[in-house]
């Protein structure tokens, strides 16, 4: 690292973006543990909100949510309200995705936690593949490829993985978005599932990036024809077959001339080592 | 309706007499080896036949075992009290009792029932006395009481639209059950003509062959009804627990008038652990209409309870413990999809195994079809991949061939494999000709070919699907090539059609639109350079992307037309706008025919 440029951020930022970024995989850990057949998404959410509050979290980037069963593959969503959750109730077997994005003293998370109740053959599938997705992204941010390739080449991997690309239900077909420390003042309330700072953030750093014909959210569209743009990425590749999808969400850490993960002591990381040992 | 008496010419077999405990004299029928080493097969009629309902089917099962069927006390040669009180089902059950002892005191033996008979099968069945002397149960048409009423009540206890359809579906196919309960009525109509007219009706309604009902008829309908009266109310008010360790072979007649396939299928699941369930294309009288299908059935089921390994159908019938919440709609269906290593071909398979169905997957490209198989085999059901070039006939010929003696015959096909060719005609050469009509016309061809004959030969039904295009029926200077070989498939699957209809196989042409898929990034543009060429796809590529239809409506669409039985279904907007065009006013089609669509302009240019 020392003879390449630093980010913008110091170590002791990202040691804080870690920290609040390990909060939140801890709080959907946790709530995960807690299902049972019969959990609604609305009660998970609670738990999550209710976990978060009580363990750090002082405002949010947007409110916890909960998708269970084909909800995890956003089947049939036509209007963002439909990502908010509702009173489906998990089953046995039924795939379900946990994502909340805490904030804390302005260091923001946002994090995507995939699982099941009882074991999901297809998700497992889905969930050891991310995998090449991790490596494939961050490889091809090193190259400094442009973003809106790097998204092409994500989809290449899906259509030859045979799944479906379900993160371009995201509001703007987004395979990740920017994430920085919130330094507005104003209320902490929550505006269309979004804290009402980190709207404000969002919108000016997107008028600020415009002007230099950048833009922080990732997507195959023509803004997105750039290099990486230094600083935090939350980096969400959704996946998902059939009625079952799985994704996961970190932070990647870009710099002026390279990339790498803020984190490598994560959940599905984990996973994927204990699973080559 | 396909297959009429293909048995051999039937004797009356052998005649005899068994008295039941009380008294009563039941008329017994046996057929084939009386020395045969397997297990005799018992045939149980319903209500308002005889034994001779029976009759084209002992004639096929006599070639392999014994076989028996009497008639039911009330109907044909057997005595008939007059009391209700002598009809309830534990009445029968003894009249079974008594018959299994005549004809085989010491072995088990395989029970079929078709209508009242499977009813009253059932009640042997799920009951004590006789338990250890029936190897297994085939049921045609006729649920136990006890499991349809804890199914009505469970259905109406957690109502859902689904299962409130259902619910809807059974009850207006009950109404004679209410009406047989009302005095005097019913059997004044059986003797005031009904009785004359039932084999005509059964002949219109149902397609039964002429001369198939017995003699005594007007008589067994008006006495049979005590079946109704002395058994329907109890059972359905007052539901026991009736579980069963024996196997259950449960047949599902699809347009059964007085049994839906819901309630048959269903009921007996949380009774019985060991159930094979098996959708057949005919009415509720399958025994007469469909004795060739049915028979095999029965002997596959009794040969496997014997130790023979399961027939791959049989197999795929097996209801395995209940996965995700309702049954799945393919479950035992076996369904075969070329093309199947990418875009709508993957996205159909995917779709089928979602639905429970056995999936055979084909592919030019082994580690794409290998992919799709692996993806599909984690729904549940085995899943098989294939790598066979469709263009090829001997390939093609192989294929079905292999799939036909390692997974039996397909009950599902979908010729979906095709390429893109883009450019004008007339720098079209024959060689780009043969490689376009090789795949896109002839793939599909050998494909209805070979696996249509298996289907027509196996009598049971089936469905083709074939992939056309939008450009089947909107002319383009663009596709010229890609468009014919679509507009033949349509023919062709309109045709096939028409041809396989009498035989319960549905064809159905789909005809997408502009979707999403790697056709846009692999598709032939004839007349251009290399370079162009990959500008050419690269265009083409994003304008689908931007079009932003997914292979999984195509394959939601092959599944509807699977379901619906569909002759041709346009899927997105441009395919339905052009299909509307082609009819109303066909001239708008053939001026956008003229402009030259190619993707060839820049990106920039095509904004």
């Amino acid at each position: 690292m020392s003879n390449k440029q630093q980010p913008a951020w110091t170590p002791a930022d990202l040691a804080r973006f870690r920290e609040v970024q390990q909060l939140a995989y801890r709080c959907a850990q946790a709530v995960a543990a807690g299902l049972e057949p019969g959990t609604t998404e609305r009660q998970a959410t609670q738990r999550m909100r209710q976990w978060l509050e009580a363990n750090g979290a002082d405002d949010w980037f947007h409110v916890p949510f909960a998708w269970f069963g084909d909800r995890t593959v956003f089947h049939r969503f036509r209007t963002p309200l439909q990502f908010f959750p509702t009173d489906r109730r998990l089953e046995e077997g039924m795939p379900f995705i946990l994502d909340c994005a805490p904030v804390a003293d302005g260091y923001t998370a946002d994090i995507g936690y995939a699982d099941s109740l009882g074991g999901n053959r297809v998700q497992a599938q889905i969930l050891d593949d991310l995998q090449e997705y991790r490596q494939l992204i961050l490889e091809q941010v090193r190259e400094r490829r442009p973003l809106d390739q790097i998204y092409r080449a994500v989809d290449a991997l899906v259509a030859r993985h045979g799944y479906d690309n379900r993160h371009r239900v995201y509001p703007g077909r987004v395979l990740a978005h920017q994430v920085t420390r919130l330094r507005t003042r104003g209320p902490r309330t929550v505006v269309a599932g979004f804290g009402a700072r980190s709207l404000q953030t969002l919108g000016r750093e997107l008028v600020a990036e415009r002007i230099q014909h950048r833009s922080p959210l990732w997507a195959d569209g023509r803004s997105s024809a750039h290099a990486p743009t230094p600083g935090l990425w939350a980096v969400e590749p959704h996946l998902g077959c059939r009625g079952v999808g799985a994704k996961f969400e970190e932070l990647l850490v870009v710099t002026e001339d390279d990339a790498y993960w803020l984190d490598e002591d994560l959940p599905h990381v984990n996973r994927w080592k204990e699973q080559a040992a | 309706m396909s297959s009429h008496h293909r048995g051999p010419v039937l004797d009356e077999g052998r005649s005899s007499f068994v008295t039941a405990p009380d008294g009563v004299r039941l008329a017994v029928r046996e057929w084939g080896d009386p020395d045969s080493a397997a297990p005799a097969v018992v045939l149980v009629h319903g209500y308002p036949d005889t034994h001779a309902v029976w009759r084209p089917i002992a004639g096929l099962l006599a070639a392999n075992r014994r076989v028996v069927a009497y008639d039911v006390r009330g109907a044909g040669a057997s005595d008939a009290p007059r009391r209700i009180g002598a009809y309830t089902l534990a009445a029968l059950e003894a009249d079974l009792g008594a018959v299994l002892d005549a004809v085989s005191p010491d072995r088990p033996v395989h029970l079929v029932g078709h209508d009242w008979g499977s009813i009253q099968s059932w009640e042997a069945v799920t009951g004590s006395a006789l338990a250890d002397r029936i190897a297994s149960f085939t049921s045609v048409s006729g649920p136990c009481l006890d499991h349809a009423a804890h199914w009505f009540r469970a259905k109406a206890r957690q109502p859902r639209p689904r299962g409130l359809a259902q619910l809807a579906g059974q009850g207006l196919r009950s109404w004679y059950i209410g009406y047989f309960q009302l005095p005097l009525l019913p059997p004044l109509l059986w003797r005031t003509g009904l009785a004359k007219a039932w084999p005509a009706l059964q002949h219109a309604i149902e397609g039964v062959p002429r001369g198939s009902s017995a003699p005594t008829l007007p008589a067994d309908a008006v006495r049979g009804l005590a079946l109704y009266r002395a058994n329907m109310l109890p059972r359905i008010a007052r539901p026991r627990q009736r579980p069963t360790a024996i196997p259950v072979q449960v047949v599902l007649p699809q347009r059964d008038l007085y049994v839906s396939p819901a309630l048959a299928g269903q009921a007996p699941q949380p009774w019985a652990p060991r159930l094979w369930r098996r959708p057949l294309r005919s009415g509720h009288w399958a025994p007469l209409t469909h004795d060739g299908v049915l028979a095999r059935w029965i002997e596959e089921f009794a040969a496997h309870i014997d130790g023979a390994p399961a027939a791959p159908g049989l197999e795929r019938a097996q209801v395995r413990p209940p996965g995700q919440g309702e049954a799945s709609p393919f479950a035992g269906r076996l369904a075969v999809v070329t093309g199947a290593g990418s875009g709508i071909g993957r996205a159909t398979a995917l779709a089928f195994a979602e639905g429970g169905a056995s999936v055979v997957a084909a592919d030019l490209d082994a580690a794409a079809a290998a992919r799709t198989a692996h993806l599909a085999s984690l729904f549940g059901a085995p899943a098989h991949p294939y790598t066979v070039d469709v263009s090829d006939a001997a390939a093609m010929e192989a294929f079905a061939k292999a799939v036909q003696s390692e997974h039996g015959t397909p009950d599902i096909v979908v010729n979906n494999a095709g390429i893109g060719m883009g450019g004008a005609f007339l720098d079209t050469s024959t060689a780009d000709w043969e490689a376009v009509l090789g795949v896109n016309l002839m793939g599909v061809v050998h494909g209805c070919r070979l696996f249509g004959a298996q289907m027509k030969e196996r009598g049971e039904g089936g469905h083709i699907v074939n992939i056309a295009s939008a450009a089947a029926f909107t002319p383009s200077r663009t596709l010229p090539a890609y468009a014919t070989t679509k507009a033949a498939v349509l023919m062709l699957s309109e045709c096939l059609r028409a041809e396989l209809a009498g035989e319960g196989i549905g064809v159905s042409a789909v005809c997408p639109g502009f979707v999403n898929t790697g056709i846009a990034r692999a598709t032939r543009y004839v007349g251009v350079s290399g370079e162009e060429q990959e500008q050419l796809r690269g265009n083409a590529d994003r304008l689908y992307r931007l079009r932003n239809v997914g292979p999984d409506r195509i394959a939601a669409a092959v599944l509807r037309a699977v379901e619906e039985n569909r002759a041709v279904v346009p899927v997105a907007a441009e395919a339905r706008i052009g299909s509307a065009l082609r009819r109303l006013s066909p001239g708008t089609l053939r001026l956008i025919a003229r402009r030259d669509l190619t993707p060839r302009s820049s990106s920039r240019r095509t904004r």
